[in-house]
């Protein structure tokens, strides 16, 4: 099991890059008035049959042929679902696959959102081919960070340049905590 | 508010010095399985560590620190892979910030491969 939601969220959305996904849209949206945390991951990837996608929450259920089990979106739905929450997974053969779950804020037994910036960071600097459309919302204050913006600034110059890391990563925490003004949760 | 202003003063700033860093065959490759399995037991700090440490200690040159998915030991994650050309893979298992930063002192910089790490030196049954 993930220790925070933020690694499921890194999980999930390389499930995206590996189906071949131009665009992986990832929002984040905590509101303490409705007390709910809903996180979406959206792509355009190659998809799945109904077949695969009514199977795929099943932790007995992968498409690679190593082994017999895969835990990745299994354990997403279940920190949903201990949480009060709701998860659903909709899918179509060569369109993309959208991962949506939603978590009662203020239960007992969800997880922290962890280190989100950390996710993003590192889905952007490692998947260089893969571009990332991020929203990250706190009670209506939000930020974006879209890499083909920053790819048109850039004009070639790759992600993982020290530089460029630093900023990509300094981008993140400094509109995250203007966002939310620091809140952990 | 961070803006793109800062991004393009970076840009302009690093003009001419993208064509300076090392061909890939001569790269020393640095992998980081982050699969499910790595992901759960830890890799994204470890990854974080090497990447971070490759930058400060200015081994971009040398050294390319990249990912990958599950190698199919899960139950030995986080898994760091170290592929020199022309050299044997190392494959360094149960990693974490601290062991990668070892990693880091002593086998990129150093030369040598810290045994102790490593799936090799590991009790396998």
């Amino acid at each position: 099991m993930m220790t925070e939601l933020s690694l499921n969220v890194l999980d999930v959305a390389e499930n995206s890059t590996r189906a071949g996904a131009s665009l992986v849209q990832i929002t984040i949206d905590a509101d303490t008035l409705s007390d709910q945390l809903t996180i979406t991951i959206a792509d355009d990837g190659c998809g799945m049959t109904p077949e695969q996608t009514a199977q795929v929450t099943d932790p007995f259920f992968t498409s690679r042929t190593t082994r017999k089990v895969g835990l990745g979106v299994p354990f997403f739905k279940y920190a949903a679902e201990a949480a009060g929450g709701s998860f659903s997974i909709e899918s179509q053969l060569g369109i993309g696959t959208t991962v949506k779950a939603v978590f009662v804020l203020s239960h007992i037994d969800r997880m922290p959102l962890g280190d989100i910036t950390s996710t993003i960071h590192t889905l952007v600097v490692y998947h260089p081919e893969t571009d990332f459309l991020y929203e990250y919302c706190y009670n209506g204050q939000s930020f974006t960070l879209d890499t083909r913006e920053f790819k048109e600034v850039l004009e070639g110059a790759p992600f993982d340049t020290p530089e460029i890391s630093q900023y990509i990563k300094d981008y993140l925490t400094e509109n995250k905590l203007e966002a939310d003004k620091g809140a952990v949760y | 508010m961070k803006s793109l202003e800062e991004l393009k003063a970076i840009r302009n700033k690093m003009q001419g010095q993208v064509g300076l860093r090392a061909e890939d065959h001569n790269h020393t490759r640095v992998v980081v399985g982050m699969a499910t399995c790595g992901i759960a037991s830890g890799a994204r700090p470890v990854l974080n560590a090497l990447s971070t440490l490759v930058q400060e200690k200015g081994l971009t040159g040398k050294v390319a620190v990249t990912q990958t998915g599950c190698i199919g030991l899960c139950q030995y994650e986080p898994i760091v892979e170290v592929m020199e050309p022309g050299k044997q893979k190392i494959t360094y298992i149960k990693m974490n910030a601290d062991k990668a930063a070892e990693i880091v002192e002593r086998h990129l910089i150093g030369g040598h491969v810290v045994e102790e790490y490593t799936l090799n030196s590991a009790d396998i049954k």
